[in-house]
């Protein structure tokens, strides 16, 4: 019984990718002039254990490349060579051609290899003393193509393939323990070419047989490149119950003897193990007429053993396929451990609430009172800290942009410094996977159109080098994340002068500088004078305000002409819990969330003003506010049709404010967020659930949704008119 | 009730069908009907509550009730059918059923019935295909027609009778209206 290893695939794909980003930041830190040697050891430790992962789980093709680019690691790390920037270009061009190949594991794909090569044979030319420049013309064939040549770092291997023999024969009970030798020919046949041959002699006839008993010996010649020890390594497991020589043998010796070995080893592919060879020799013994017995002997007989071996491998494939959409936390110890010590409480708690209430009397109700308080207090400090699990640190998502901004400052040819602060604020992560690409736009962004060329710059009386600084903090239930860049900022005359092109905004329209910026967030609107792969497309700022609207978050701009602008995006932690505002519209009752909610406020008929067409409108101050009255698009009955006997609460949503008249404000709390379409449908007008104190289910509103539904309604509600009116 | 009597002799001698493929069913009343659902789609059976209740659905979607945690949308399946709605009493209870959509997975249903009555086994051979007639839309929900003594009980396919993408507010009337 061999080890399932790849039911730990998926971890070791995740542990790569992330010693891939280690390495990453690393090489983008690192200073090639004055070479720090810890970062190198950085970089060395993570390719190392991508490089052992890999061989471990029999990943040879990553193990391979990655050997290369740890042997010049290792180089540079012993001080024998200097690392120069193209290096880190190469190895920077590998990470990603590692991350590639991961990938493809991951997803189960054939793995690309013609980058791979042309990479390695880069590399081996640096190992052999070429220069870069002269790298190219360099054959391929210096690239270790056989696993042979990979794996040389002692001077007695490379001497090429040796051959062993082999004396394998292992105790009686060597299957009991649940050890298989065919597993271990598998082994060696992985490292070369292996002949395994059978000897039967000790088997007993068919009478005495015990079928959980291994009767068998082998002989086996393996031709390959190793040393004695990983061969041993191979026997690891039977070594104490088994008598195993292994003898180097002398090429000239093993071809003059070729009967005894059953094949040739010289030529390798008539030596390779060939089932049917084994086969004949099972079929002879008496083991195979046993197998038909309904007894285990097939863990004798290698063929048979296959079999199954053959049938797990694609199953074991399938599962894999479906292991990647699982996405996996890692989470610290210390949330862990702090977590048992909650349960561990509120264990406590209940226990001693269990001791109260076996006698109780009225005598004993402030204990039952401090314990129920105490039980308040243990659930709310546990619920914190379950939520702090899926809590991550940003650096996750900061940590791809120091290489984004490297590669298109490149691209670009402007100087770009970036900054990075706040990176331990720590954020939900399903948000943290959903706001990455907003953020990248974001950035890409402020370097196109942001930062200006460097000879720009110095003009402007700035420093040659733009910064971009990427800053997260916490402020309230939100966390705040900010992109600042010390660019030419906005041009706000040619956002209008667009927007008035494009019949986004009237001619004679008179819009605050707030206004103006906020223009670039609607759909369809680019300055960019020319397209460039980088931005431009008129795709990007609507839909970066509508990724992260979607996560109840908000984005606003402000900019300085000629001193830069400042993106600020604001999420609430987490998408699980909401904080709410309970209201009343008659017996119904439903939650805003908090967020929405501008103002609340009570009426009188002056400030209520009736549109032709049916709407009627708020005014608030300046503005006029759409009223939506709940009980009109939810049908239902309230307590009061009178505007003044209601309350209107001003909500924000899809970048509009409307009043909407519920009957009154309950409490505010916070509230665990359940889905409706689970078990149910989409309801338009509700985002959401959630259950209450009382156990009953609340339904959480969706402003946006209220707002278009109301809209239909507006639009039904004007046919019926103009019907009536005709009629009339 | 006569007839819970007979069912009572009836049911629980479930020795009888050892090699004839037979099909549990949990039975219960609506409007003085006998039917039948899968007993292994059956998740729980609980009292009527007040249900929080869905703009804008279907009538007879009752609403949401909370179910250890998970909402869960509650059918009255009297309006499903287009049988007139009674008072909730004392007897009414929610049959919590597991149901399975294609390419949607299983989700978790309540449907209000009268009251509950026995649980059920019928040969496969001997539940009878319900009569197909050209203007009656309900038979597409029902499985077949089995019987248990003299009484006949209506099998249902929960599957396509509690389908989401129903759009159908209420079915047309399958019988002649009854007068209460």
């Amino acid at each position: 019984m061999s080890i399932d290893l790849s039911q730990f695939h998926q971890v070791f794909f995740e542990e790569s990718l992330e010693g891939l980003d280690v390495m990453e930041s690393a090489l983008l830190n690192l200073d090639t002039e004055n070479c720090d040697s810890e970062t190198i050891n950085e970089i060395f430790r993570a390719a190392h254990s991508i490089k052992g992962g890999s061989g471990t789980f029999g990943f040879s093709t990553v193990a391979e490349f990655t050997h290369v680019i740890e042997t010049l690691l290792d180089q540079i790390r012993a001080g024998d060579r200097r690392i120069e920037p193209a290096h880190v270009e190469l190895f920077l061009k590998s990470v990603d051609c590692i991350r590639q190949m991961i990938k493809s594991l991951e997803a189960g794909d054939a793995v690309e290899m013609s980058d791979a090569n042309d990479l390695k044979s880069k590399f081996q030319a640096i190992l052999d003393g070429k220069e870069l420049a002269a790298a190219a013309p360099v054959p391929a064939s210096t690239a270790p193509t056989a696993p042979a040549s990979v794996s040389d770092t002692d001077a007695g291997s490379s001497g090429g393939a040796k051959t062993w023999h082999i004396y394998f024969k292992p105790d009686g009970d060597v299957l009991k323990t649940g050890n298989e030798p065919s597993r271990m020919f598998r082994e060696l046949e992985d490292m070369g070419v292996a002949t395994v041959v059978v000897d039967t002699a000790d088997l007993p006839g068919i009478g005495v047989i015990d079928p959980e008993t291994c009767y068998l010996k082998w002989n086996i010649t393996l031709v390959a490149d190793v040393e004695k020890a990983q061969i041993e390594e191979v026997f690891e497991w039977v070594i104490d119950e088994a008598e195993l020589r292994i003898e180097e043998v002398a090429q000239v010796a093993v071809t003059e003897n070729p009967e005894q070995n059953g094949a040739k080893p010289s030529s390798v592919k008539q030596s390779k193990v060939e089932p049917s060879d084994i086969v004949q020799t099972t079929v002879q013994s008496p083991v195979a007429e046993v197998s038909v017995s309904p007894a285990p002997s097939q863990a004798i007989s290698a063929p048979a053993a296959k079999e199954p071996a053959a049938q797990a491998a694609p199953a074991a494939k399938k599962a894999e396929k479906n292991k990647t959409e699982v996405s996996s936390i890692r989470v610290g110890i210390d949330k862990v451990d702090s977590l048992i010590n909650m349960v561990g409480e509120l264990v406590i708690t209940q226990s001693m609430l269990g001791e109260l209430s076996r006698d109780f009397d009225i005598s004993k109700l402030p204990k039952l009172l401090e314990g129920l308080e105490q039980l308040s207090q243990n659930t709310r400090e546990l619920q914190e800290s379950v939520m702090r699990i899926r809590m991550l640190p940003i650096s996750f998502t900061f940590s791809r942009f120091p290489r984004l901004v490297h590669d298109l400052s490149k691209t670009m040819g402007k100087k770009i410094e970036l900054k990075l602060l706040g990176e331990q604020t720590e954020l939900d992560k399903t948000v943290m996977e959903k706001i990455g690409d907003p953020m990248v736009h974001l950035v890409r962004n402020s370097l196109d159109h942001g930062i200006e060329m460097p000879e720009d710059r110095i003009k402007a009386g700035k420093s040659d080098t733009g910064l971009i600084t990427l800053n997260a903090y916490h402020q309230g239930g939100n966390i705040v994340i900010q992109i600042i860049d010390d660019g030419k900022g906005l041009d706000k005359e040619k956002i209008l002068r667009k927007a008035v092109e494009k019949g986004l905004v009237g001619e004679s329209d008179k819009l605050s500088d707030e206004q103006i910026c906020d223009l670039i967030f609607k759909p369809g609107f680019s300055t960019a004078d020319q397209v460039t792969d980088i931005s431009g497309r008129g795709v990007g700022m609507d839909v970066v305000r509508r990724n992260i609207q979607e996560l109840n978050g908000s984005v606003e701009v402000e900019s300085f002409t000629g001193k830069g602008s400042t993106f600020t995006i604001r999420l609430p932690l987490t998408l699980a819990i909401l904080d709410g505002q309970l209201v009343s519209a008659g017996e119904h009752t439903y939650i805003l969330p908090l967020i929405s909610i501008i103002e609340s406020i009570q009426t009188n008929m002056d400030m209520v003003h009736r549109v032709a067409g049916g709407c009627d409108v708020l005014r608030l101050r300046s503005e006029y506010v759409p009223i939506i009255r709940l009980y009109d698009i939810f049908n239902i009955k309230p307590e009061s049709y009178n505007l003044e006997e209601s309350l209107l609460v001003v909500v924000e949503g899809d970048n509009m404010k409307v009043a909407l008249v519920v009957d009154d404000l309950l409490a505010q709390q916070q509230v665990v967020i359940k889905s409706l379409e689970e078990n149910y449908k989409r309801v338009e007008g509700v985002s959401g659930a959630t259950i209450l104190g009382d156990g009953t289910v609340a339904l959480i509103l969706d402003i946006s949704g209220l707002i278009k539904l109301a809209g239909v309604r507006k639009d039904e509600y004007k046919k019926v008119k103009q019907g009536g009116d005709e009629a009339a | 009730m006569s007839l819970d009597e007979q069912t009572v002799k009836k049911s629980g001698v479930s020795g009888e069908t050892t090699f004839e493929p037979s099909e549990q069913y949990l039975t219960f009343f609506m409007d003085e009907e006998e039917y039948g659902v899968d007993i292994l789609s059956v998740q729980e059976i609980r009292g009527w509550e007040r249900a929080t209740s869905i703009p804008n659905a279907p009538s007879h979607i009752r609403g949401v009730i909370n179910l250890r945690g998970t909402v869960v949308p509650i059918v009255d399946l009297r309006q499903r059918f287009g049988i007139a709605p009674i008072e909730y009493g004392p007897t009414t209870v929610v049959i919590v059923l597991k149901v399975n959509e294609a390419g949607k997975g299983a989700r978790i249903v309540g449907v209000i019935v009268d009251a509950v009555s026995d649980v059920h086994n019928f040969k496969v051979a001997d539940i009878q295909s319900s009569p197909e007639m050209a203007d009656n839309n309900n038979s597409a929900y029902i499985k077949g027609l089995g019987s248990v003594g003299e009484n006949m009980v209506i099998l249902l396919d929960i599957n396509t009778l509690l389908r989401t993408d129903e759009d159908v507010d209420e079915l047309p009337r399958s019988k002649s209206k009854r007068v209460h």
